[in-house]
């Protein structure tokens, strides 16, 4: 049995959070700079710029990306053979309280959803846990802003429906929020499961690397396909209309029961923030 | 599509001459406000209280801004969704608020009351908060503190960024914009 202290995890996860906020991954930053050398509309060529700019100052002066720096979704991959001194979600929660008051993030985390008192430190994390072989310990801190989190949706199709359904749903998804995700947006889709698992798939689609497909080949066309069809909605970089509504479209799936079609759709902003680490 | 510098208070008079696609640039005093403070502001209203500023001619940038490092004003500060600010919205624009700065769509009763009262809703680039925090140059709470970010600010900003998104008149680029370069298999 390996030992990881609860400070490693705490200092970790801190680090995590102010990183995922402040830094843009190099796959955004790629499929940014290729929109903006595509979009045909010049209004939404200068927002793509914009962005990139906004992008660089954060990078450059440490201070968060967008000010919805989200409420914290962590991914952790335990293996079996560790254990956490101290409890590994308190752990996890101490991370993202000293990682939001030393990153100057804002806490925007209320204690109910209906009496709506904010908790002050963005705590509690949201978070994943998987066990697997091993004696590693894997965190994956993805702060979810939810400007696009509110334009998520869930349905339970019928076998019968198929996946013409699937598609309409998806394209629908995206064309009702329009300008509200803050597109270009990237859009996580789930397939399977129960109703659980599917908004689970959707989410954990959406911290796949961008131009990354899908290893299954019918799921990788379905998701070339849906992103040639959102991005011919015209909405595009902030709503203003343009060829650039998503930068990309990821599905995941997981096998269902014989009576279902579950789909859910989560979308994330353009800030797509995810970071990881290893311990 | 022109590009204008406007000085606030925003008076009918300004705000008429502009046209959905124009960018504008926004200088002077506006006020913070989201959720939570558009709660309490229109309960204020309800009660026949003040509200934390004078509404007349007055802006409204919708942002729960980060909190300010050493040596900045402020933190990072993009525009919120605008729509979970529509049942409050006609209220405020009755009173006399003239312009709505946020990002994303809002509901006919909030556009009737835009043409009816002479109101302009401008949007600003939604996830570039470090960018357009360099637009503004002064922050300070002026009511609801306990709010924390939803806390109503009284910002100076000099060349704040914005898009006429819905004029006066009710013309809406978001769906002028979607028309031009939407394409057929979607």
């Amino acid at each position: 049995m390996r030992t990881i202290t609860f400070e490693q995890v705490a200092s970790a996860v801190e680090e995590l959070c102010i990183k995922a906020n402040t830094n843009i991954g190099a796959d955004v930053t790629a499929a940014l700079e290729k929109a903006k050398a595509t979009e045909e509309s010049p209004l939404g060529k200068s927002i793509l710029g914009h962005i990139m700019d906004n992008n660089e100052i954060a990078r450059n002066e440490l201070v968060p990306i967008c000010q919805d720096t989200g409420m914290a979704v962590v991914f952790v991959t335990i293996g079996q053979d560790v254990h956490v001194d101290g409890g590994l979600t308190d752990a996890i929660n101490e991370g993202v309280r000293r990682g939001y008051e030393k990153g100057y993030l804002r806490k925007s985390v209320v204690k109910d959803p209906l009496e709506r008192v904010n908790t002050g430190d963005n705590t509690p994390a949201v978070i994943h846990y998987d066990i697997v072989p091993g004696d590693k310990l894997h965190i994956m801190v993805a702060p979810k802003g939810f400007g696009s989190e509110n334009m998520s949706q869930l349905k339970m199709f019928k076998p019968a429906d198929g996946v013409e359904a699937v598609k309409k749903f998806v394209i629908e998804a995206v064309e009702k929020a329009g300008p509200n995700p803050c597109p270009p947006i990237v859009v996580g889709v789930g397939i399977g499961g129960t109703m659980e698992k599917c908004a689970f798939l959707a989410k954990k689609a959406l911290l796949r690397h961008i131009g990354h497909r899908n290893e299954k080949a019918h799921l990788a066309s379905l998701e070339e396909e849906l992103l040639e069809k959102i991005n011919n909605l015209g909405i595009g970089p902030q709503g203003l209309g343009g060829r650039t509504t998503a930068l990309t479209v990821n599905i995941e799936s997981y096998p269902t029961h014989i009576a279902g079609l579950p789909c859910a759709v989560n979308i994330n902003c353009h800030v797509a923030r995810h970071t990881e680490i290893e311990l | 599509m022109n590009a204008v510098r406007l000085t606030t208070p925003l008076t009918q008079e300004a705000l008429r001459k502009l046209k959905a696609g124009d960018t504008v640039f926004i200088s002077g005093t506006i006020y913070t406000g989201r959720d939570a403070a558009h709660k309490r502001m229109v309960e204020a209203l309800d009660r026949g209280e003040d509200l934390p500023f004078n509404v007349k001619d007055a802006t409204i940038y919708f942002v729960g801004p980060c909190p300010a490092k050493p040596g900045q004003v402020i933190g990072s500060a993009g525009p919120t969704s605008s729509y979970r600010m529509d049942s409050y919205s006609p209220r405020l624009i009755e009173k006399g608020l003239t312009g709505m700065i946020g990002k994303g769509l809002r509901n006919a009763d909030v556009v009737n009351a835009m043409k009816e009262h002479g109101a302009v809703y401008f949007v600003a680039i939604g996830g570039a908060g470090a960018l357009m925090a360099r637009s503004i140059k002064a922050s300070k709470v002026i009511a609801y503190d306990d709010l924390g970010t939803e806390a109503v600010r009284e910002l100076i900003v000099e060349d704040f960024p914005v898009i006429v998104c819905i004029d006066a008149e009710g013309n809406n680029l978001y769906e002028q914009g979607r028309a031009q370069y939407q394409r057929a298999g979607a």
